[in-house]
């Protein structure tokens, strides 16, 4: 396959899919699944791009999130019944008459410390996806790609995720300079000694940027009478009607499923005749825009067929995809199945259009950024 | 073309950064805005696009007028057609990654058709001389392709105007001059008025039709020859001509030549440079760094004398900030020794290394992090274990003005250099180690900045210089290594190296010949 770079909406369409089929799941076997497949799509194929090195930063956070909820089940304890499993006893440490209904520490059960483990597991999975997205797709191009009448707002959106992996950037140089320095003696100057010039550096180039961008004509207003703005307006509105009522059903389960899928449907149309209507004012072309071809449809797809297949599984065999807490987790190999094909794309797209190695920015420059 | 009626400008209250400016640039014409840091040559030229006060806040009192239509209130995003902006660092304002796309970005805004686009990308791609880069990553370019994609980046958009912040200030000679011959083009072949602010007036003045100097709160234009008699900033050649009393005064080293017969008559025989050589602070051998596969620096060997200031040049990319780094022993080494005062920095303990060696990295902000100066010099002192107020001590004598209450972000490019250089000096290192130091620094700054380096050269440190700027490196250096792919191309005393390359001749040396090089010491001859 030619080396190209795929569309930045596709992987984030398949990352919103893992990360959907994460929300799905409790069953720690399946998420940790999605956790080792978005890491070896980014593995097998992210760029050297800046952007790109902030996988290991989610990683990280991910990790410690799951870290975080096992913690806090042990500090903020449940009181054990006789059936619970007690893994670890430990003083419990009396609250006064006003915290009443808040435990510390006390014995620690099973279930709450698998329920923390799952639930961590399953955050960390969704803040694993954003950042695999993150690293896969370029944000830069992503802002190309949003309809006209959401430029703006799009934006907003690409500059706040561009700030993070550049702060990657920032962290590696500054932690180089600050060994030209005494560390502070005391535990926030240290914190402070990285994390000041980084927020500054990470200011100054948005505002840089956002000056570029406006001097180049970002954002020009185009013409639109009273009456198109009024129509898009009502549009808008509409689409956003439908879809709270669409979504409010879905969620619900004692509501009408035609109700779901009506509210849905009719937002998501409204919505989009809406973005076309706003869009037609805006006088803005694309130079050799991205197109979606085979291997971004099969990525999306990989996505969305995650999402489907877990939602689905769980509606045939709900103790597949949440165990019960306690004992160990019964694997379904249908659900491992359906979230292996989310690693599809390691393997079915294109590699990124820089060979990884081969254009690796000269040290000055590496110094400099 | 561009006209400024009656305008002033403040950023806070009646503070005026100028006032009562009537300015007019005609079609075709390249200006050039000098004055001192902090002038408010940035903000003039903000004024032309909209971005002040757009985007800076502050109070504009006149009128701004671009083809004779007034522009006040008007985004910078609605001139975007009539007056290109070049930032002053352009990587930091690309909104893409591919040269190609870069170039298209603005016609994208304008909603030109598609077939426009392909065509003027590939014309502006040849006008240029860029068009083997046009599927480039931006970052992977040196920084004279990224000046120049920055400006294709505009032209695509056929500005009738082009405003450059600084568009040489990053860049090693050679690929400076690239970039000025291309802008000088733009003027000559598409009829463009091109206003360029610069420190460096040496590279541009020769390209110039006429001056704007900001000084004093007050915008003054006029030909170069006639604005230079009287400008607060000037490059050495015209410096030389007034020391010469030469009226007009020369603006090209060509015109300068012809008159040097009357000047090296006056001249007595230069002093020889004065040896300084003290024991050897710093002895590198064969030093070498890599990243990955890629070798920054091959086998370098350097030797520093205590009360020695070693000028290191090259291109951008040479391998000059990693060499520093490596002497630093903050940067790992492949292969070879560094020995500063008898010991590698690399193995000792982090006070240990600060006491022989300090750096100043290209990004010296960097290195602080607190409110005021006054906690800076404290924490400074602390962290060195010496008596406090011996970094406030140093600054002092490097800055005078800087008041402890300043907020560190706040002081001028050069006070805040002289602030990290009085925290790096604190601990007295042995060797002092600057990379690439005159970033935005005019020519006075640059002469303080001078006069500190030699009188710590004089105290017995010894002192390694990292820069772009052939004029101060000819001022502040002893001897000069020019570095190129990584290796040492050339060594030796700073009259020699410099006055034989055709690149980075001082002005003086071009228009005297060898040995001369400064106009300073021009001056002590006539005597």
């Amino acid at each position: 396959m030619l080396a190209r770079d795929l569309h930045p909406g596709a992987w984030w369409l398949w990352a919103i899919g893992l990360a959907a089929a994460a929300t799905f799941t409790l069953n720690p076997v399946a998420l940790l699944l999605i956790w080792a497949v978005a890491a070896l799509v980014v593995m097998a194929r992210r760029s050297e791009a800046p952007w790109a090195l902030s996988f290991r930063l989610y990683v990280f956070l991910a990790i410690f999130i799951v870290v975080l909820r096992v913690v806090f089940r042990i500090v903020f304890g449940t009181a054990a019944t006789d059936a619970d499993v007690i893994v670890l006893h430990l003083p419990e440490i009396p609250l006064p008459e006003a915290a009443r209904g808040i435990q510390l520490l006390g014995d620690v059960t099973l279930v709450a410390l698998l329920s923390g483990f799952y639930d961590g597991l399953r955050l960390g999975a969704i803040v694993l996806c954003v950042g695999a997205a993150n690293a896969l797709a370029n944000p830069k191009r992503l802002l190309k790609s949003v309809p006209p009448a959401l430029y703006e707002v799009g934006t907003a959106v690409v500059v706040a995720l561009t700030i993070f992996p550049q702060l990657a950037e920032s962290v590696q140089r500054v932690n180089r300079a600050r060994q030209l320095r005494g560390s502070p003696r005391r535990g926030v100057g240290v914190l402070r000694r990285v994390v000041v010039p980084v927020l500054e550096d990470a200011l100054e180039r948005s505002m840089t940027l956002a000056m570029g961008m406006d001097a180049r004509g970002y954002g020009r207003s185009g013409r639109a009478t009273a009456r198109e703005r009024l129509v898009t307006g009502v549009l808008m509105l509409v689409a956003l009607f439908a879809l709270c009522v669409g979504i409010y059903a879905y969620l619900d389960a004692t509501a009408p499923r035609a109700l779901a899928v009506g509210g849905l449907a009719v937002g998501l149309l409204t919505a989009a005749a809406g973005l076309w209507s706003a869009g037609r004012r805006v006088e803005r072309t694309r130079y050799r825009p991205d197109r979606w071809r085979t291997a971004e449809l099969v990525t999306a797809g990989a996505g969305i067929a995650v999402a489907i297949g877990v939602d689905r599984a769980y509606a045939l065999d709900p103790f597949a995809v949440v165990p019960g807490l306690d004992g160990w987790p019964e694997v379904s190999p249908w659900v491992l199945a359906i979230i292996m094909v989310g690693a599809l794309p390691a393997f079915v797209t294109p590699p990124p259009a820089v060979e990884r190695g081969t254009q690796s920015p000269s040290p000055e420059e590496v110094v400099d950024a | 073309m561009l006209e400024l009626r009656d305008v002033s400008f403040a950023y806070t209250g009646t503070d005026w950064t100028w006032q009562h400016v009537d300015l007019r640039l005609d079609e075709g014409e390249l200006v050039l805005a000098c004055g001192r840091t902090g002038s408010g040559k940035s903000t003039l030229l903000g004024l032309f696009n909209g971005l002040v006060p757009h985007f800076t806040g502050g109070t504009l009192a006149g009128d701004v007028l671009v083809d004779g239509r007034s522009i006040l209130g008007l985004p910078p995003r609605e001139l975007a057609h009539v007056v290109g902006f070049v930032p002053q660092d352009p990587l930091s304002g690309f909104v893409s990654d591919v040269v190609e796309d870069e170039l298209a970005y603005g016609m994208e805004q304008l909603g030109l058709p598609a077939q426009t686009m392909r065509r003027r990308v590939e014309e502006t791609l040849d006008l240029l001389g860029i068009a083997d880069l046009r599927r480039r990553p931006l970052r992977a370019l040196s920084g004279g392709q990224q000046q120049r994609v920055a400006i294709g980046a505009v032209l695509t958009m056929h500005p009738r105007v082009l405003v450059l912040d600084e568009p040489t200030s990053a860049l090693d000679p050679t690929a400076a001059e690239d970039v000025l011959a291309t802008v000088a083009r733009l003027v000559d072949d598409l009829g463009l008025t091109v206003v360029i602010a610069e420190h460096r007036m040496e590279r541009v003045i020769p390209f110039a039709d006429r001056l704007v100097v900001v000084h004093d709160g007050s915008v003054s234009v006029g030909e170069p020859a006639a604005a230079l008699v009287d400008s607060p900033v000037a490059p050495p050649i015209v410096e030389l001509g007034r020391l010469a009393g030469w009226d007009p005064l020369p603006l090209s080293v060509r015109e300068a030549r012809r008159r040097r017969t009357d000047l090296l008559a006056r001249l007595r025989e230069p002093a020889p440079p004065q040896v300084r050589a003290g024991d050897a602070v710093l002895r590198a051998r064969g030093v070498s760094v890599a990243y990955k596969s890629f070798a920054a620096v091959r086998e370098v060997d350097l030797d520093v004398a205590a009360g020695e200031v070693v000028g290191l040049m090259g291109r951008n990319g040479s391998g000059k900030s990693s060499l520093l780094w490596a002497l630093r022993g903050a940067q790992k080494r492949a292969a070879g020794t560094v020995e500063i005062g008898g010991d590698d920095p690399a193995t000792m303990s982090a006070e240990d290394a600060r006491a022989r060696v300090g750096l100043v990295p290209q990004t010296a902000a960097d290195l602080l992090y607190l409110e005021t100066v006054a906690e800076e010099c404290a924490a400074a002192d602390d962290q060195a274990a010496v008596p406090s107020g011996t970094c406030r001590g140093l600054l002092d004598r490097l800055a005078p003005e800087i008041g402890d209450a300043q907020h560190p972000r706040d002081l001028s490019e050069g006070q805040r250099l002289a602030l990290v250089l009085s925290v790096v000096l604190t601990s007295s290192p042995l060797l002092v180690v600057l990379d690439e130091p005159t970033r935005g620094l005019d020519y006075a700054g640059k002469a303080a900045l001078t006069a500190i380096l030699h009188d710590l050269a004089a105290r017995g440190h010894g002192v390694v210089v990292a820069s772009h700027d052939v004029e101060f490196v000819a001022e502040v250096a002893d001897a000069v290594v020019v570095m190129a792919e990584g290796e040492v191309v050339s060594r030796g005393p700073a009259a020699e190296v410099l006055a034989e390359s055709p690149s980075f001749a001082p002005q003086v040396s071009k228009v005297l010949g060898p040995p001369w090089l400064t106009v300073p010491q021009v001056r002590e001859a006539l005597r």
